[in-house]
């Protein structure tokens, strides 16, 4: 059994009469990782901003495991742990002393804040800095702080605004790491410039565009989107087209400015195997052969400028 | 939730030395007061004067103590509400407190409630202060009493007017002029019609209702007025905090 523990239903919120956000519904379950894309501008910290309660959505409602954000605020923000974009710090405290006030504040009674504190500081490596003042910390590491705060009450639902800027390259794979994790129990919504991340920890993923949501469905999808039933092949001796397109599933052939062919097959059969058989055969000189994939950042673009091309 | 947000509150004063040195200072600078105030006592009533216009040594003393503190007062309450909400604004933090699970009246209750403990240990300071003078003498105490309570009520009125002014802007520093120039003007406005004892704009002085418990009278009017004072700042407050959840 699924458990809904975000639904957003017609999420609207106006500027001015300017739609920043349009008619925006999803729902996720426990355990998922959600990915939020979209270009500069385009509603994502707006979208996020509303489902925690920040800001007052123009239209549209927000539920929490069943718990309505507008109508029954406390409650459905003491199921949210949230990571805005820039991360929300005490200057003038150390690393345990926020984090204390953070569990405090949300309700981690008094006996269980030690435990919760060490704990998100465990997972999120701040341990051999609990003493030092915020201030103090590289960008990186406040970073994490801002994760632990957002975590610290164990909630049901986190959310991360860009939650992998500025941190160095191993920072980066740990926090994924935890990202990770916390979507075994938790539900994880996380907003990111980074494709690869995306293809890399979410289950799901919505590409929001000029406030409007123009994709929404698991990451397996946007994947097939990517394997075009394409190959690349690399020869010395090319023979012609023709000669190309008499082989078994082999739909279209296009010379690419590098020298490359690229063979478009029929989908579900994988020519590669008899065409390299071929090419040896008959002496054409295969020195390369891939399978052709259009980069996630293609999809992306096809998806987001879609209205600029028709 | 209030108590959790106004401990928050007083640890923020007292991480930074700021906390200690205001005060270290204020208390500085009543001391001397009291000092010199028992000094004085002793040259102006050895004898010069004649029995029946002598004042005691509670109201003599406690006349300069209690002066000089609201006037400081009139100084250090901007410079301490400037912070409350401005910097938290500035430094985005404010989305922290939104996040919790506090609602907005809690969040500025707590804040109101951290500032005026601060207030408070200094008020209860002087208040011990003069005390000691019992060692020696028999003190007035319902005089005492009615100037701290009067203090008590000016501090915590002038905290709820900053921390309003500190919830407009994100410059704390802007808050704390304007704060310094409301709380200057409601002090002194009833000077300008010293003529008309009856008027509206008199009898919205600060002043003109912190003067009962400084001769030493408790009036209820008087209470109610400081009571309306904070309560209406303190809602205008939470109204503004929720027009930033509804405009963004």
């Amino acid at each position: 059994m699924t458990i809904l523990t975000v639904e957003a239903s017609n999420l609207t919120r106006l500027y001015g009469g300017r739609e920043a956000v349009s008619d925006v519904s999803f729902t996720l379950s426990k355990g998922e990782v959600l990915g939020f894309l979209g270009p500069n501008g385009a509603g994502k910290s707006t979208t996020m901003k509303m489902l925690t309660g920040n800001l007052a959505p123009s239209n549209g409602s927000v539920k929490i495991c069943g718990v309505d954000m507008i109508e029954n605020p406390k409650e459905a923000k003491a199921l949210i742990g949230y990571l805005p974009e820039t991360p929300p710090l005490y200057r003038e405290f150390t690393v345990d002393e926020f984090l204390a006030i953070a569990a405090r504040l949300h309700g981690v009674s008094a006996k269980h804040i030690r435990a919760a504190v060490q704990r998100a500081k465990e997972r999120c490596g701040l341990t051999e800095m609990s003493k030092r003042l915020i201030e103090n910390l590289s960008k990186g590491y406040q970073q994490r702080v801002g994760i632990a705060q957002a975590i610290i009450h164990n909630p049901m639902v986190v959310i991360l605004d860009e939650p992998t800027v500025g941190l160095d390259p191993i920072q980066i794979r740990d926090i994924r790491a935890l990202i990770k994790e916390l979507g075994g129990e938790h539900s994880v919504i996380l907003s990111t410039h980074i494709l690869p991340e995306v293809e890399m920890i979410c289950d799901h993923v919505q590409i929001i565009d000029k406030g409007k949501l123009v994709f929404n469905g698991s990451i397996d999808v946007l994947k097939k989107q990517r394997h075009g039933n394409k190959l690349l092949i690399g020869l010395n001796n090319p023979p012609s087209h023709d000669e190309l397109l008499g082989l078994a599933g082999v739909e279209s052939v296009e010379a690419l400015p590098n020298g490359l062919l690229r063979v478009r097959y029929t989908a579900g059969q994988m020519p590669a195997e008899m065409l390299a058989q071929v090419a040896v055969s008959k002496g054409w000189g295969l020195h390369q052969i891939n399978p052709d994939q259009t980069s996630l950042e293609d999809v992306f673009v096809q998806l987001t400028y879609q209205d600029v091309a028709a | 939730m209030i108590l959790k947000v106004a401990r928050k509150e007083l640890n923020s004063v007292f991480a930074s030395p700021m906390g200690w040195v205001i005060l270290a200072l204020l208390q500085f600078a009543f001391g001397t007061y009291f000092l010199n105030g028992v000094n004085e006592y002793f040259e102006v009533m050895s004898g010069a004067i004649r029995p029946a216009e002598r004042t005691g040594v509670t109201m003599f003393i406690g006349q300069s103590v209690f002066g000089l503190a609201s006037f400081v007062m009139l100084f250090s309450v901007p410079l301490l509400s400037m912070r409350l909400i401005s910097e938290e604004r500035r430094s985005n933090t404010l989305t922290f407190l939104f996040s919790a699970p506090i609602s907005l009246s809690e969040i500025v209750l707590g804040k109101f409630i951290g500032l005026v403990s601060f207030l408070s240990i200094l008020v209860a300071m002087i208040a011990v202060m003069l005390c000691t003078l019992n060692v020696w003498a028999d003190i007035d105490i319902g005089y005492l009493f009615s100037n701290v309570l009067g203090l008590w009520l000016l501090v915590a009125s002038f905290s709820a007017m900053g921390l309003y002014f500190s919830s407009l802007t994100a410059q704390p520093v802007v808050a704390a002029i304007i704060t310094f120039i409301a709380l200057f003007g409601l002090l002194i406005v009833d000077r300008f019609l010293t003529g008309d004892e009856a008027s509206v704009i008199n009898y919205l002085s600060l002043m003109h209702h912190f003067q009962p418990f400084a001769r030493g009278l408790i009036d209820t009017a008087d209470i109610a007025y400081f009571l309306l004072f904070i309560v209406t700042f303190l809602t205008l407050t939470v109204r503004r905090l929720d027009a930033d959840r509804l405009r963004g």
